[in-house]
């Protein structure tokens, strides 16, 4: 099978039920990526598929041979951090670390969705989608932090936003 | 989780050619792969209809929108049309899984989840649903998020979908494309079953049927809204929720459709019910006698007694907000 994956082309022979996530962390070395539950539930496992944010435990490998696949891995290096993880090492957006890379992959990919004007749970209108630190609970909710970071996440997240200490604070929005 | 073949079909015709016996459609996989996992379900080989043209929504000319079978939940909540003709619609499926499980989930896919009973899911136990005829464990065990209306001595089980409950209150249509190439329209209100003597046969899909798209008819007239109330205030199934459509006209209800979830083991609607309400002026006397016709066949299991106050609370307070009572 073939893969895009951070801009690389990748081969690997694999068993026909290999996750996308396992691909990655056992065949190709990428252990950026972390499994938290297998089965949906942590976000641990967040990845961008053709820019929009997966929980890549519940996929096949198979199913995204034609895919653009970005994995912590491709959005920043050490040297040359994104500005969500970035941000994470500045506010502290973590204790242990192990949530840490699907809460940026999955950061990422949820300012992508407001921009296109994407609506939440919590949207008081649903054709406005103003950012405010209710509504990065919300939209994050799928990324569960058992060291309960979560403020410190929102506050990396909405700085990368661009949010006013006003605009965090308005809830319904 | 036990092996299978995989093939990708390149049409809905090859799909439903390639089906049949222990053969499941695979879409966004998020609940199919979930149990495979557990082998609660084990097909010999899987469909993949992901990358199938029904990602669509369409405008039909009668005013009704054709929402393609793939079209992810994220997309479909987020869609113009959507958010301003089936505001319930939108509000069912943010209420639903996280942002990364929508961006995935597929309207044919949601409809089709399974239970998440938790001795479903538990191999070790027993389960009519699972394997027909070895019992259910819910009945005298853990049922806290079971049924209370339209279960049986088989299984107590409820359909978790958010999405489904919306589309039962906008009367959707169910379209289908059957092995043999013929085409089916199923209505909402007959596409899935009460759990009787067979619990695990869910819907009046036939083996291999494919379903394309769903139809909503012109938008409803009226307020709507989705409350959905559960034990955490986001990435949580329902306990109990709502999905209303009411209009108000010179003081009266003129028109009601309220379908509910958590409460059995498909999305609930009470005909009866919402045709007490037409024609009369909101009052929450009137309220609290529509919710005792939808309750009046309700029955605890022990630790989901607490659903029938609940189912009861959430209907009063949804009327009033619908009709500004
Ligand atoms: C942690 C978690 C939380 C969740 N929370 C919620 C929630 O709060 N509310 C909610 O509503 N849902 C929730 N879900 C469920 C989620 O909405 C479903 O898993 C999803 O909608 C299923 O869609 P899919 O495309 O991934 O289906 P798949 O897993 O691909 O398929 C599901 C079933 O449908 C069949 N199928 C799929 N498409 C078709 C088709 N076109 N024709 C015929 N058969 C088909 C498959 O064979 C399979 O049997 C949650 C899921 C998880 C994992
Ligand atoms: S309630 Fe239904 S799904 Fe749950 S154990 Fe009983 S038979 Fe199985
Ligand atoms: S490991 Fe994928 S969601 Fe938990
Ligand atoms: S930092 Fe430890 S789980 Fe989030």
């Amino acid at each position: 099978m073939h893969f895009t994956i951070n801009g690389q082309a990748y081969d690997a022979d694999l068993d026909i039920r290999t996750s996308l996530l396992d691909l990655c962390r056992e065949h190709l070395g990428l252990t950026g990526s972390k499994k938290g539950c297998d089965h949906g539930q942590c976000g641990a496992c967040t990845m961008l598929v053709n820019g929009r944010r997966i929980n890549s435990c519940l996929t096949l490998a198979v199913m995204h041979q034609d895919d653009e696949i970005v994995t912590i891995e491709g959005l920043g290096t050490p040297e040359n951090l994104h500005p969500m993880q970035d941000a994470f090492v500045r506010h502290d957006g973590y204790q242990c670390g192990y949530c840490t890379p699907g809460q940026i992959c999955s950061a990422v990919g949820m300012l992508d969705e407001v921009k296109k004007g994407w609506p939440s749970h919590v949207s008081g209108d649903l054709t406005s989608a103003a950012l405010s630190d209710e509504e990065i609970s919300e939209r994050m909710s799928g990324n569960i932090c058992r060291c309960s970071a979560y403020p410190n996440i929102v506050d990396a997240i909405s700085e990368v936003a661009g949010l006013t200490p006003a605009e965090r604070e308005v809830a319904g929005a | 989780m036990k092996t299978f073949t995989y093939t990708k079909a390149q049409s809905p015709e090859a799909a439903v050619a390639e089906a049949g016996e222990g053969v499941r459609f695979i879409a966004g996989g998020t609940n199919l792969l979930d149990l495979m996992k557990l082998q609660v379900m084990t097909p010999d080989k899987l469909v993949d209809i992901s990358r199938l043209d029904l990602g669509r929504i369409e405008q039909r000319e009668d005013g009704g929108l054709t929402i393609g079978a793939l079209v992810p939940n994220s997309d479909l909540a987020a869609d113009r049309r959507v958010i301003d003709g089936y505001p319930v619609l939108s509000r069912a499926l943010l209420a639903g899984a996280s942002g990364q499980l929508r961006n995935k989930a597929s309207t044919g896919g949601n409809l089709l989840q399974r239970t998440r009973c938790y001795y479903f899911y538990d191999t070790a136990t027993a389960c009519n649903k699972r394997e027909p005829g070895s019992g259910c464990a819910a009945i005298g065990g853990f049922n806290r998020i079971h049924a209370i209306l339209g279960a049986s001595d088989k299984c107590i089980a409820t359909h978790p979908s958010d999405m489904a409950v919306a589309m039962r209150a906008l009367d959707a249509t169910v379209v289908t494309l059957k092995g043999d190439g013929d085409r089916r329209r199923i209505s909402i209100h007959d596409f899935y079953r009460l759990p009787g003597d067979t619990p695990e046969i869910e819907n009046v899909l036939e083996p291999g049927e494919l379903i394309t798209h769903v139809e909503l008819p012109g938008p409803p007239q009226g307020e709507q809204l989705y409350r959905k109330v559960r034990d955490r205030a986001s990435y949580a199934f329902a306990l109990v929720s709502v999905a209303g459509v009411v209009k108000v006209e010179d003081g009266k209800i003129a028109s009601a459709a309220l379908a509910f979830g958590g409460l059995a083991h498909l999305p609930w609607r009470d005909f009866e019910m919402e045709a007490m309400l037409v024609g009369q002026a909101p009052s929450t006397a009137l309220f609290e006698a529509a919710a005792d016709k939808l309750l009046a066949g309700a029955r605890g299991h022990g630790s989901n007694d607490f659903k029938i106050p609940l189912a009861r609370r959430t209907l009063i307070a949804c009327l009033r907000d619908l009709t500004g009572v």
